[in-house]
């Protein structure tokens, strides 16, 4: 039996138990032996002119080796000239021109955390200490805050472009479509700000030495950083990035940001090696943030619970700098119909900067927003005509004989059961009991109101399918096997799956198979992980060399045993060739790896995808709602996360959980929040609510397998789910909780107070 | 000035500055990395050892404060016969960890857990572990893991 699809405890987990991950923080490289500690000078306003920097103090400080401004970078290449692109090209990249990102602050600040200067210092503590000592002359300039704040002109955070909307797609409009709806419903929401908190900081390493630049960096792309820290002037031959243990990345981990940038700068203006791992403070106000969508919407239909159209209109506050141009609200538009067949669709988006910390990808980035937006208006709409929220999601869910289905957006989905899993998260979680007892909770007027909310989502997962993913595969003479992979672990558990994937095809023991990521040097071309696109394009990858290792060694046997290739076959189960049925006749790995020379079995593969993939399925929340004191609590929620075929059910399931986890953190808890003046107000884990496991149950998973096809794996995407289907399915079940109050909305996160705020005006008792 | 204290059974001697935290003397003196510093608020307990056997976040003791006393990280766990504590073994059948990083301070944090109350309910050890973050899990295998290192260590 194929160990694919069993549940296979992870390979790395005795080092991570014991002696630890090796983060950058933990490296102890003689490379790194005598190195200098970094530590920032960050803007503590939102929105100033720099009139004038005096490092003099802080250099005299102790330990101090040097301190840097934008004055010192002048052995840095000039900025790439403008790109000419509008940002509504749906392409994840910076909108640079009269919108650039400088590494280290020019003349101006746009968000609290930028980088201004840098003091380099032999230890931790005299670097915080002498950034104290850096004196920057700030004058205030008119902070611009929130949606409104960027979508008006009367502060601008670059005078160039005499605008803060960096991106739009025009709007036109069309109201024929909602004409003929028996009922339109509209509304605002707001999708707010939140902060990724991986529990790593950002963390970097740097050496230059002997003409190349070696940047060990907590990232989840070590090839992509290599490509972007070329603009240091440097060609990539003469950059090695290696990704050591990562603590956690969910998107805020793409490539490298400036902060890396200023840091491997420095390493190679100073001819010392540093090290930099930030502060969680620092983290907080300089790490990308995610989210920060409002949208308007509106659905119509008929009241038989038919949906006929839905708008959406995006506003992206991106903070300072648009480093993701308009892709988040793009993709957020190409999903906007999530899982149902609407025949009209109409969406737009204005980018707006703001002095705030740039807005790049989260954990769903972009997908989670236009879930959280449909899922609302279909609970508005049912609410509308009075219709159960899941019969109208049946009644609009795209019918399994469907697929491929492409909708008024212009997403085709691949395969899909949607109403199936809608029925059987309903049945799951005992849907008609659970309203029975909301019923007897209400009559009897219970301080405690039960609340039950459903999601059902659709998500596109390797968008970029095109950019393929690498591996490389050589067994080795002892009959030990490596994979070189470009994908980039940081907690998803592909050393464990990827070895799984080498026993299933070649009979080598996961025991005996190691997997290298992360390290330029070692695998020069590769993409990472995000988008959830690891299994399906880099594990595809590893099976494809596998099959590869498999032909080229059939040769070898062949040779070996004198016969033809033809009559050769491998027993997966025992690891060894032989002439078929002749079990006698056998060779070990070992042995046609001897025979071939490692050069012999060692296949190369570059594994694309033609279109991404769209997983599925549906989310119930159960919540308990103090009305007293508008305290929500979740105390069940029930799933299925269909990703295709499942190649470990113990990593998937790890991966729902924590998307869940962070999607309930989400509706109930986490939110950015600045002052009118741009200062942040959640800038530590004391201030930002991060959620805890006091404040969550235990989850109840369903399965549900529907194999993608376009790859041989079967696979989709399952990285992101948790975060897509919880947090609308959670914020429906608070909402439904107090509906009978006649609350039909409450935005995000869902505090007491707010939930209190909403139940005083609906019972006209607030104070 | 001078410190000594007993980590992991070995005893461990620096002249250090005054304010230096003992995450950062386990970190850099004793060079004991499984310890990580997640937060600088006393929040997120990826820095949490035992301290003459209580749990205690090492961010917010002095290395000065733990002078003369004993120190269990992470590294310190097993029995050094290659076997994993049984709050490891759990947490690595029950899938309680995927990046790790907050995984040693969760461990500890456990094991101090089940040495003062060692049959805890699932409610139990959800509130015990409030201090202690983990952005990957959801928590979901965490409690699982204490609650089937519980059981194992129960006489049947």
């Amino acid at each position: 039996m194929s160990i694919l699809g069993t549940r296979v405890v992870r390979t790395e987990d005795p080092r991570l138990l014991t002696v630890g991950g090796t983060y950058v923080d933990d490296l102890r490289l003689p490379e790194l032996a005598g190195a200098a500690q970094v530590t920032f000078v960050r803007s503590p306003i939102a929105h100033a002119a720099i009139t004038g920097i005096d490092t003099s103090a802080a250099r005299n400080a102790p330990g101090v080796v040097a301190v840097l401004t934008v004055a010192d970078m002048d052995d840095l290449p000039p900025p790439p000239p403008d790109s000419g692109m509008t940002g509504t090209e749906g392409a994840p990249l910076p909108l640079g021109g009269k919108w650039s990102e400088p590494l280290l602050a020019v003349d101006r600040v746009r968000f609290v955390g930028e980088p201004v200067a840098i003091v380099i210092t032999d230890d931790r503590y005299q670097g915080e200490d002498a950034a104290e000592l850096v004196s920057v002359d700030y004058q205030p300039l008119p902070a611009v805050v929130g949606f409104d704040g960027g979508l008006s002109a009367d502060s601008l955070l670059f005078p160039d472009a005499g605008t803060n909307v960096a991106v739009s797609t025009g709007f036109t409009g069309d109201d024929a479509a909602f004409e003929g709806c028996e009922v339109v419903v509209t509304r605002e929401i707001v999708n707010q700000r939140l902060a990724p908190v991986p529990l790593e900081g950002r963390a970097v390493a740097a050496e230059w030495k002997d003409g190349k630049l070696t940047v060990w960096v907590s990232t989840q792309n070590a090839q992509i950083s290599r490509f972007i820290l070329t603009a240091l002037g440097l060609d990539p031959a003469n950059i090695r990035v290696v990704a050591p243990d990562v603590g956690g990345g969910f998107g805020a981990k793409i490539g490298v940001d400036r902060d890396a940038l200023i840091v491997a700068w420095a390493a190679k203006h100073t001819g010392r090696a540093l090290r930099w791992a930030e502060t969680r403070s620092e983290n907080m106000l300089a790490m990308t943030h995610g989210r920060a969508q409002r949208h308007s919407i509106t659905i119509g239909g008929s009241k038989d619970g038919r949906v006929q159209a839905y708008r959406l209109r995006i506003v992206q506050d991106t903070g300072a700098y648009p480093r993701m141009a308009g892709f988040l609200p793009f993709l957020t538009s190409l999903m906007a119909s999530g899982p149902y067949a609407i025949p009209h669709v109409e969406t737009g988006y204005d980018v707006v900067v703001t002095n705030a910390t740039p807005i790049s990808a989260y954990r769903g980035a972009g997908r989670p927003e236009a879930t959280a937006a449909i899922e609302r208006a279909m609970d508005l709409f049912a609410a509308e005509i009075g219709m159960d929220p899941a019969d109208v999601r049946r009644i609009n869910l795209v019918p399994a004989d469907k697929f491929p289905f492409t909708t008024a957006a212009g997403a085709t989905y691949d395969t899909g059961a949607y109403v199936d899993a809608l029925d059987k998260v309903l049945d799951g979680a005992g849907y008609a009991d659970l309203r029975a007892e909301q019923a007897r909770r209400r009559e009897r007027g219970d301080v405690l109101q039960l609340g039950i909310g459903v999601a059902s989502y659709v998500e596109i997962t390797a968008a970029d399918a095109d950019g393929g993913e690498t591996a490389r595969l050589i067994v080795h003479d002892d009959g030990t096997a490596t994979v070189y992979t470009g994908s980039s672990a940081h907690g998803q558990g592909h050393h464990t799956a990827w070895a799984m994937l080498v026993e299933a095809e070649l009979g080598i023991e996961m025991s005996k198979v190691t997997v290298v990521h992360g390290d330029t040097d070692l695998i020069p071309a590769g993409v990472g992980t995000y988008a959830s696109r690891s299994l399906q394009l880099g594990g595809v990858a590893v099976q494809k060399a596998a099959v590869e290792v498999k032909e080229l060694a059939r040769r070898h046997a062949a040779e070996m045993l004198e016969a033809s290739e033809a009559d050769l076959e491998l027993d997966v189960d025992r690891g060894v060739w032989q002439v078929r049925g002749d079990p006698a006749s056998s060779r070990t790995w070992a042995q046609v790896a001897s025979h071939a020379g490692e050069a012999g079995l060692t296949a190369d593969v570059n594994y694309t995808e033609g279109a991404p993939t769209f997983p599925f399925g549906t989310h119930l929340a159960v919540t308990e709602v103090d009305t007293e004191t508008g305290k929500a609590r979740l105390i069940r929620h029930v799933t299925v996360d269909d990703a295709g075929t499942v190649l470990n059910p113990v990593l998937a399931e790890g991966q729902r959980h924590g998307g869940i986890a962070q999607g309930v953190a989400q509706a109930l808890l986490e939110e950015v929040v600045y002052d009118p003046d741009g200062n942040p107000v959640t800038g530590t884990l004391v201030d930002y609510a991060i959620v805890t496991a006091a404040e969550l149950p235990s989850f109840e998973l369903l399965s549900s397998e529907t194999p993608a096809t376009i790859n041989p794996l079967g696979a989709k995407g399952i990285g992101e789910a948790g975060t897509i289907g919880a947090t609308p399915a959670t914020q429906n079940s608070v909402i439904d909780a107090v509906s009978h109050l006649g609350i039909r909305h409450i935005d995000m996160p869902l505090t007491p107070a707010r939930v209190w705020a909403a139940i005083s005006d609906a019972d006209g008792s607030a104070l | 000035m001078k410190v000594t204290m007993k980590v992991n059974g070995q005893d461990v001697a620096a002249d250090v500055a005054d304010r230096t935290l003992l995450v950062h003397f386990l970190r850099d003196v004793a060079g004991l990395t499984a310890t990580n510093v997640g937060c600088d608020t006393s929040s997120c307990g990826a820095c949490t050892v035992l301290l003459d056997g209580k749990s205690v976040k090492s961010c917010t003791v002095l290395a000065a404060q733990a002078d003369g006393r004993e120190v269990v990280t992470a590294e310190g766990l097993s029995d050094g016969s290659g076997q994993l504590h049984p709050v490891q073994r759990a947490f690595r059948a029950e899938h309680g960890l995927q990046c790790g990083f907050c995984t040693p301070g969760m461990v500890m944090a456990s094991v101090s857990l089940l040495a003062e109350n060692p049959s805890p309910t699932e409610d139990e050890v959800r509130t015990a572990l409030e201090g202690n973050l983990c952005r990957c899990t959801g928590y979901h295998n965490i409690v699982r893991a204490v609650l089937a290192a519980a059981s194992e260590r129960q006489p049947q």
